[in-house]
């Protein structure tokens, strides 16, 4: 596909600049001559017109090459859910995946008795659709804002998530380093918010606000199917105008939009999140087709109808669009920052033996 | 295939549905087509082997080039970027030359100017990772991807600087062999050519580059490939009428040299396997292997070690830290010793003028006793002049005195005569 038959004509080089010359490549026409087997085959069309043959130097073969490469490697991604118990994280989670990713659907036990203080706790499958591979680690916290007194409780999960930096680093730092660094830094935690239709709470502003510096946070509203249309975008409102007032920046982060083209994708994203989203691993019946949905005696809601929810925005977003970016901004900006803040430690160290003043540690302090 | 994955507690889940991160590697080869691509051929060969024309044969344009005399007195490097594009992926090409390769009498450092470039590249991507604020993602990578090097089409053998060069990069970076100017050998004698030189690379142990074959798509061609190395090519960015078509060949009178044309020359291979097929390949391997293993060396060098004396891991805090106190100490030593000079030369500045003090102070001693001893000397002359003032004027008042008797008694005299 990633041939153009089009755009046959040369273009013309640039100016040349004291460094850099541009060479402008015209569009290939392959001679008969060659024959390439294996690699997508390397075949153009013969340009109409005159006997002048254009050679076709074949560099953009290196986005297949890409392809084959990450084929072959196949991918890591890390999600994290946060939120109350009862908030449909685990359901939320299998009806992404369309499969039991999550913790609960493994775990044999029926009851599961709400802990007495925040765990940490993962899974990871291997999962492939369409001759991709990926790995998929699914980290649950149970006990998040459960407890009676929930000071504090984004301490462990900060701390989890700092503990993935620190390995990644540790092994990063190793003379002898593996060829590929095993990935297990969150790359994007999904914040659970209570479908009250008011506003957020203490417990949702304070936990957005101090790990939205470390990780990428996805806010959605859970169980929205209790809202109504003008409830919920009153909700979604009032959600976004706390977000501002207490400057928190939830993905996608405004400041790292690449370019214009970028901004205005991620604008649109920004005017609808937090997403209200309902969850279902059962399938119904509907107008003779088989969907996703919760049935009540009022009706089927179904998820992946964007007139009933916006279950199909956020999966667009997480896993068919975004996906790659969540990673990159997690490894180029998050873990960088935690790196930065790591290795200046040192010196802040080295700086109380010789009697400097400390600097303040911001973000990863707890 | 699957084993980077699968680990121990990892299921495999089947997914009763469409999901949809089978859009995941267009999604990353989006993200590389927006950054661009970076690759850099490093070229050596004797002056006037074909290295330039080769390149803008191969990459289909005109490199600015230079032709280089051959009295250079040392091999030189000359690196130039180009910004190529082709549909839409960007590459950001680096050639780079070697420049009196094989001119010098003296050619057993000639290598040495090539290892030199290659580590400093290492090097400086070494240093960018190293920082504390990096931006590798930016980082304009500089490490030579590819080394084509060139062999004189002498029919032979390959010569002794080829080896030792050879010999001396294959660690450092993937060595492709080329038989340049290959229209000057005859089938036969080439198909004798490559067998001598792949024996002799094999006995003296250089580890060229191999196209992979662990990718089922591609190691068949691969395989195939490595079997035709090394690539005996003829270069040319001239056009000359073929039948119908324009091709790129060299016209001699006894017939064309078609550059694309399989049956001529093996041209068509090397740009297939170098960009059409492994260049993804190359810099991995730079990356992963040659790259690797320069880290490793340069921070063993630097003392730095993963595991302790009793074989327990030592963070590379531990050793920084360790080595940060031991250069502080070093300092302190230099400080303190730069210390005691100075007060060892404000001890002999000191001295040097107290001596300066006494001197001046013995000489004012000795002119004041010279001033006295004037002053004693004149004073006395002044005493005895004054004597012989005084006595003179005693005597002038005896004489007048003296003048006046006489007056007075020859007044009398006169007087007495009068009467």
């Amino acid at each position: 596909f990633w041939l153009h038959s089009n755009c046959l004509e040369p273009r013309n080089s640039p100016a040349l600049n004291p460094l850099y010359s541009s060479s402008a490549m015209s569009e290939a026409v392959v001679p008969d001559a060659m024959v390439s087997p294996a690699v997508g085959g390397l075949h153009g069309e013969k340009a109409g017109g005159p006997a002048v043959d254009f050679s076709y130097v074949g560099i953009d073969a290196i986005l297949e090459q890409m392809r084959r490469k990450a084929m072959k490697q196949g991918f890591e991604l890390n999600i994290m859910v946060v939120g109350q118990s009862g908030l449909g994280k685990s359901t939320l989670m299998n009806t992404l995946f369309k499969s039991k990713v999550s913790r609960k659907s493994v775990l044999a036990t029926a009851q599961e008795k709400i802990p007495k203080t925040i765990e940490i706790k993962s899974i990871s499958h291997d999962i492939e659709e369409k001759g991709v591979r990926m790995k998929l680690t699914v980290i649950d916290t149970p006990g998040f804002g459960d407890q009676i007194n929930n000071e504090n409780c984004w301490q462990p999960i900060m701390k989890f998530i700092n503990d993935q930096y620190e390995a990644y680093l540790q092994e990063e730092i190793n003379i002898n380093r593996k060829k590929r660094i095993p990935d297990s830094r969150v790359h994007c935690c999904i914040y659970f918010i209570p479908p009250t239709g008011h506003c957020l709470r203490p417990l949702d502003v304070e936990f957005m606000r101090r790990l939205s510096k470390v990780v990428n946070i996805v806010p959605v509203i859970a169980k929205a199917d209790t809202l109504t249309l003008e409830e919920r975008d009153f909700f979604k409102k009032k959600i976004r105008e706390e977000l501002r007032a207490n400057g928190i920046d939830v993905y996608p982060q405004k400041e790292f939009d690449e370019d214009a083209e970028d901004r205005m994708i991620n604008e649109k994203i920004r005017e609808m999140i937090p997403f209200a989203v309902v969850g279902s691993d059962q399938e119904y019946q509907v107008n003779g087709r088989r969907l996703l949905g919760r049935k009540t005696k009022w009706g089927t809601i179904e998820v992946e109808n964007i007139a009933h929810c916006e279950f199909a925005y956020l999966r667009d977003l997480l896993i068919r669009t975004h996906m790659q970016n969540i990673k990159d901004i997690t490894s180029s900006i998050h873990y960088e920052m935690y790196r930065v803040r790591r290795l200046n430690e040192n010196n802040t160290v080295m700086a109380h033996a010789n009697g400097i003043p400390e600097h303040h540690l911001a973000a990863h302090e707890m | 295939q699957g084993q980077l994955l699968i680990d121990k507690g990892v299921r495999p889940l089947s997914l009763a549905g469409h999901v949809g991160f089978d859009s995941l590697p267009d999604q990353l080869v989006n993200k590389s087509i927006c950054q661009g691509f970076c690759f850099n051929i490093l070229c050596i060969g004797e002056t006037g082997i074909g290295k330039s024309t080769l390149m803008d044969t191969l990459f289909n344009t005109n490199f600015e080039n230079f032709e280089s005399s051959h009295f250079e007195p040392q091999v030189k490097l000359r690196a130039q970027t180009y910004d190529l594009q082709e549909s839409n992926v960007r590459l950001r090409l680096t050639v780079v030359n070697t420049v009196g390769f094989g001119d010098q009498m003296n050619k057993q450092e000639s290598y040495q100017p090539v290892v030199d470039y290659i580590d400093r590249q290492f090097e400086s991507y070494l240093q960018e990772e190293l920082k504390i604020k990096r931006s590798l993602h930016n980082y304009h990578d500089s490490r030579v991807h590819a080394c084509l090097y060139f062999i004189s089409p002498s029919g032979h053998s390959l010569k002794s600087l080829d080896l030792v060069t050879m010999k001396k990069l294959d660690s450092k970076v993937n060595i492709i062999p080329v038989i340049a100017k290959a229209d000057t050998i005859s089938k036969s004698e080439l198909h004798k050519f490559k067998i001598k030189i792949m024996s002799e690379l094999v006995s003296n142990g250089v580890q060229i580059y191999q196209f992979p074959l662990d990718d089922e798509t591609v190691a068949k061609v691969n395989t195939t490939m490595n079997g035709h190395l090394p690539f005996a090519v003829v270069g040319s960015t001239e056009e000359v009428s073929v039948g119908n078509k324009m091709v790129k060949a060299r016209q001699y009178p006894w017939g064309v040299v078609q550059v694309e044309n399989e049956n001529h020359c093996d041209f068509v291979k090397l740009r297939e396997m170098l960009i059409c097929v492994n260049m993804e390949d190359l810099r991995e391997q730079t990356h992963t292997r040659h790259y690797e293993l320069y880290r490793r060396c340069k921070l063993e060098e630097m003392g730095f070690k993963d595991t302790g004396p009793e074989s327990k891991p030592v963070s590379l805090q531990q050793t920084y830290e360790a080595k940060r106190q031991e250069f502080l100490v070093e300092l302190q030593k230099r400080e303190d010793e730069m210390r005691q000079m100075f007060v060892q030369r404000v001890k002999e500045k000191e001295s040097e003028l107290k001596e300066a003090e006494r001197e001046l102070q013995s000489r004012f001693e000795q002119l004041k006793r010279l001033h006295a001893d004037e002053k004693a000397a004149l004073e006395e002359k002044k005493r005895l002049l004054d004597e012989d003032q005084s006595s003179f004027s005693k005597r002038r008042a005896a004489a007048q005195l003296l003048q006046a008797q006489s007056l007075t008694a020859n007044g009398k005299k006169d007087k007495d005569r009068k009467k």
